[in-house]
This record gives structure tokens, sequence and C-alpha cells, in this order.
């Protein structure tokens, strides 16, 4: 459990961040989002005290970060940034394996570890393993900057826009990427970033920052239902409101007994996604998959009854 | 295949003949010295006069990499920020002193020999080493930077495994000009006395003689052009290996 406390940071007179309170549960990945100057990278940047704080405490598991140095601190806890910042003069796997070296782990055990984290992010380690950053594509450079955040399984990973500079399409498959690995690894994950459709996309909770100041904290549905004020609902947007509040449940939860035309949709797959189908095929149900085998179907009227309840 | 791939066992060669066997190339001197006069330097051997000369260039430049690599280290860290400019102008002064004013005044304190002209060659290698070094570590990718503290590399790591790695092929481009630069100012060293290849064109001047100028000149040239090429190989592999 990730506790921050009163957390402050004041520039002259301005104050970055101005008295943020909040808790992280293992586990869970926590979306900061805000704009430019929301005080959000600040934040995320005290609690590896890569800025320290002017008043205020993190604790990671109960014990506090000020009882640590600084860089023993940081070497428990992962960090991705945008732009991958890999060492361009090393091997992807020395890239990889920087924190264990730095936490002498035999040589073995961190061969092992960089080809199961390569392998994780299906990156085949004998053809990736010798290469140096310059000779992989964006979103390999950036898939081993996570690869290393994540090499000495930290208690706590913080990631700083790790997807900004990735193209759309790359970006989408990176935050799946990140889904994935977290379901598999189960680590506690912060991350910052200024887009809301991110933030309900990765975030079991999302938290909202305007003026160094902490607007909102709660479930992706609460946030999209109930902004606390005019700068939330402004982030979430009111038109894409409730696209937003659909692609978060998943088929799953809507599927009823019977029959529909055209091709299936995964269960995982979100009312979002089975909207758009209806919308686009003129159908007025979609049929539902499970494990490659029909389960029932998803009706248009049943999508529309669910998007008026607001939770 | 590029030109240099013959240019440069081409010159290698030459330069080993000329150092090694000065004997042969008395008929394409000879038309250059005066009547009478000998065609090929015989007061002593080209061979030890040229390591001498090589001998006080490595020296004087390797001091000068040492002192200047340090301070550059020091005022690109936050507490020695301040001392920046002071260390930028005593390295100006350095390079703007005539190597033949330092060699005048350096005689009287250190005699006659290679004393002097090290401390001219020391002087004068400083401010391109010192100035490269500097902007290498004053522009280091920043995200690279930013990853290396926030994964836990404390200072002396962060220096010793990502600056100082990553700011050597800028280093040494530095090291470079220093080093050619000493090569050729090297020669005034003879003046006061220190053996090296300017031994043969004082000589060649005070009599007359072209042969001698041409031949310690070629000499002194070619190592030059040698040298320059091998550490812009050098650079050129780094500098593979650290773009990001």
């Amino acid at each position: 459990m990730i506790e921050i406390e009163r957390i402050t940071k004041t520039y002259g007179d301005v104050h970055a961040v101005d008295a943020v309170t909040m808790t992280a549960q293992t586990g869970t990945i926590t979306v900061i989002v805000g704009t430019s100057g929301s005080g959000k990278t600040t934040l995320l940047r005290m609690i590896n005290r890569l800025e320290e704080p002017t008043s205020g405490e993190v604790r990671i598991k109960g014990q506090s970060t000020l009882a640590t140095e600084p860089h023993l601190l940081r070497r428990r806890i992962g960090y991705a940034i945008q732009g991958h910042g890999l060492f361009p003069h090393y091997t992807v796997a020395r890239n990889i394996g920087a924190v264990p070296e730095l936490l002498n782990w035999p040589k073995a055990k961190i061969r092992a570890r960089v080809d199961e984290l390569l392998n994780l992010f299906s990156m085949d380690p004998a053809e990736f393993r010798h290469r140096y950053p310059a000779e992989l594509s964006g979103g390999q450079q950036q898939r081993v900057g996570v690869a290393r955040a994540l090499a000495s399984r930290p208690d706590l990973m913080l990631m700083d826009e790790p997807f900004g500079a990735l193209d759309p399409i790359i970006r989408a498959r990176a935050q799946d990427d990140l889904r994935r690995i977290h379901k598999a690894l189960g680590s506690t994950i912060m991350l910052v970033t200024h887009d809301m459709e991110e933030a309900i996309r990765l975030g079991d909770r999302v938290a909202v920052m305007d003026e160094g100041k902490l607007i909102q904290h709660g479930t992706p549905a609460e946030i999209i239902a109930q902004p606390a004020n005019g700068f939330v609902a402004d982030m979430v947007g009111d038109v894409e409101r409730p696209l937003r509040l659909l692609s978060l449940i998943p088929l799953s939860d809507l599927v009823e007994d019977g029959a529909a035309p055209g091709d299936a949709l995964p269960a995982e797959a979100s009312l979002r996604d089975a909207l758009a189908a209806c919308l686009w095929t003129g159908r007025n149900a979609v049929p539902v998959e499970h494990d490659g085998a029909v389960v029932g179907r998803v009706t248009f009227d049943a999508i529309r009854a669910r998007a008026q309840i607001h939770p | 295949m590029s030109i240099g791939t013959i240019l440069r066992p081409g010159l290698t060669l030459l330069l080993l003949a000329l150092v090694l066997k000065p004997a042969w190339f008395a008929p394409v001197f000879a038309p250059l010295a005066p009547q009478g006069a000998p065609v090929i330097y015989e007061r002593a051997s080209l061979l030890s006069l040229s390591l001498s000369h090589l001998g006080l260039v490595a020296a004087a430049t390797a001091a000068a990499t040492l002192v200047s690599v340090t301070l550059a280290i020091l005022v690109t860290r936050q507490a020695g920020a301040a001392f920046r400019p002071l260390s930028r102008t005593i390295a100006n002064m350095g390079q703007t002193f005539p190597p033949v004013a330092v060699l005048a005044l350096a005689v009287p304190a250190l005699g006659f020999g290679a004393g002097p002209t090290l401390v001219a060659l020391f002087l004068y290698g400083l401010l391109p080493i010192f100035e490269n070094t500097v902007t290498a570590l004053l522009t280091l990718p920043p995200a690279t930077m930013e990853a290396a503290r926030g994964i836990g590399l404390n200072r002396w790591q962060r220096l010793v495994r990502v600056e100082l790695p990553l700011a050597l092929p800028v280093m040494l481009t530095g090291i470079r000009l220093s080093a050619v630069i000493a090569l050729g100012t090297a020669t005034i060293g003879s003046t006061v006395a220190a053996r090296t290849l300017g031994e043969v064109i004082i000589a060649g001047l005070l009599t007359n003689n072209t042969a001698y100028v041409l031949q310690g000149g070629l000499i002194v040239g070619l190592f030059a052009v040698l040298i320059y090429d091998a550490l812009v190989q050098l650079e050129a592999y780094l500098a593979r290996r650290t773009r990001g």
C-alpha cells in the first residue's frame, strides 16, 4: 500500500503540489491525470524523491520514504519515463539488467530475468538481447524502458507519460501490454498522463489534479458519471461521457440468451465496441462469444438502457 | 572502396621509410640541398628524434587531458557551476599565450631541454579538451540522465557509467585537436634544446638547406595526418556505439 500524506512542494510562492493526500492499494493501477502545470509529474517525482517534498510524507508498505537514502530508495521503485531514457551505450540486456546489477544479483539470475521480461514483452531474447537501443523501433524502445523498470520486481512502479512519444496505434498496443503485464505480475503502478482516455483505459483508480490540488480520486466510472467539478467534467468531455462510460463495461455484464446475426464479439470487449458494431452494420444485436463459442447476444436496447443508469 | 583505404597504408609506408631509411630519399632531396652540403640529416637518428617528439606530445597531451577532464567534471557538477566562467578564462589564457613566449618564460625556471616544451604544450593543449568535455557533459540526453537518477544510480555511478562514456566521442575530438596542435608546436621546442623533429627543420633553416627543412616538415606532417585520421576513426566507432 502506498500512502501519500499532505505532500506539498513549493517553488518560491507557487504551490506546485498542494497538500495532496491519497492512498493506492497494492496491486492496482492509479492514474494521475491533469493538464500541464497541474503538478502531476512533481507529485510522482516526490514519491521516489527525484524531487524532495517541502512538507508531508510518502509511506510505502508503512515505511516512510524519508527513512532511506534517495538512490537506494529508487532502486526499489521502478521508473519509466516518456522517451524511454535508455542508456544508448548499453545493449538491451544491460539496460534491462541495470537495476538488478546495482542490487548485486548473480549474473545467471540477471540473465534469466532479462530473458523472462523480453519474452513477456513479445521480444525474442536471442534476437534482441545484444542490440543497442538505436537499433530498435520506437515501440520496442518503450517496451525495453518498461522492462527495465520492472526488472528487479519493485514494490511500486512509477510511470511518467510512458506512452507519450508513441503514435496512436502503437500507444494502444503498449496500453494493452501494460494491462496484460499488470495482470500477470500484480505490480502496483502509479502512472501520470494528460490523456483522460488513457486514464480511463488503464486506471483502476483515477486521480484528477489541477493547480497542484487533488480534485477527485475515484474509479473511472465515478469520474465519468459524477465529476466533482467543471474542470473534471471538461477533462472527461461532455459529448463523450456516455461512450467513455460504455467503454468501461464488458459485454459479459449484459449478455442475454438469444441469437443475433453477423460476426461475434469477444465477451471481454466493451459495450462501446458493441454499440459501434450495431451502428456500423445496422444490426439491433450482436452475438457474444467466449473461448470461441457463442454464449448469447447483447442488444442495442440493452446498451441504451445501460447508458442511462449512472452508477 | 574509399580513398582512405589506399591512402592510409600508402602514407604509413612513406612515413616509415622516411624515418627508418632516410638514405633512400637522397636522390629526391638532392636538388634542394645547397651545392656540396649533405642531403640527408645525419647528426641524430631520425627514429630517436621521432620517438622523443611523439613522447613529448603524448606526455603533454596526457597531462592536459587529465587536468582538463578533471576540471570539466568539477565545473559541470552543481556545486562547481559557479567556477565555470573562471575556469574557462584560465583555459583561454593558456591558449592565447604564444608557445614561443611560454618557452622563453619557462627556460629561466626550468632550464633548457624538454621541460619548458612540456609546459608550453600542456598549456596549449588545455583549452580544446576542456571546452569539448564541458560541452559534452552539459548536452547529454536529458531523458537518459533522468532515467539514470530515477533507477537509482548514485552520483559517482552516473558519472562513470553514463556521463563519461556518453561524453567520450566529443571529448576525444578535443584530445585530437590538442594532440595535433602539440605535434606541430613541439617542433619549436628544439629552439630550447628539446629533442624533437624540429631539430632537423631548424638545422635546415640555419644552413639554408631546404632538403633538411622538407625532410623534417614532411615527417611531422605525416605523423599529424595519420594520428588525426586514427583518432577520427576511433571517434566514429565510439559515436556509433553511443548514438541513441
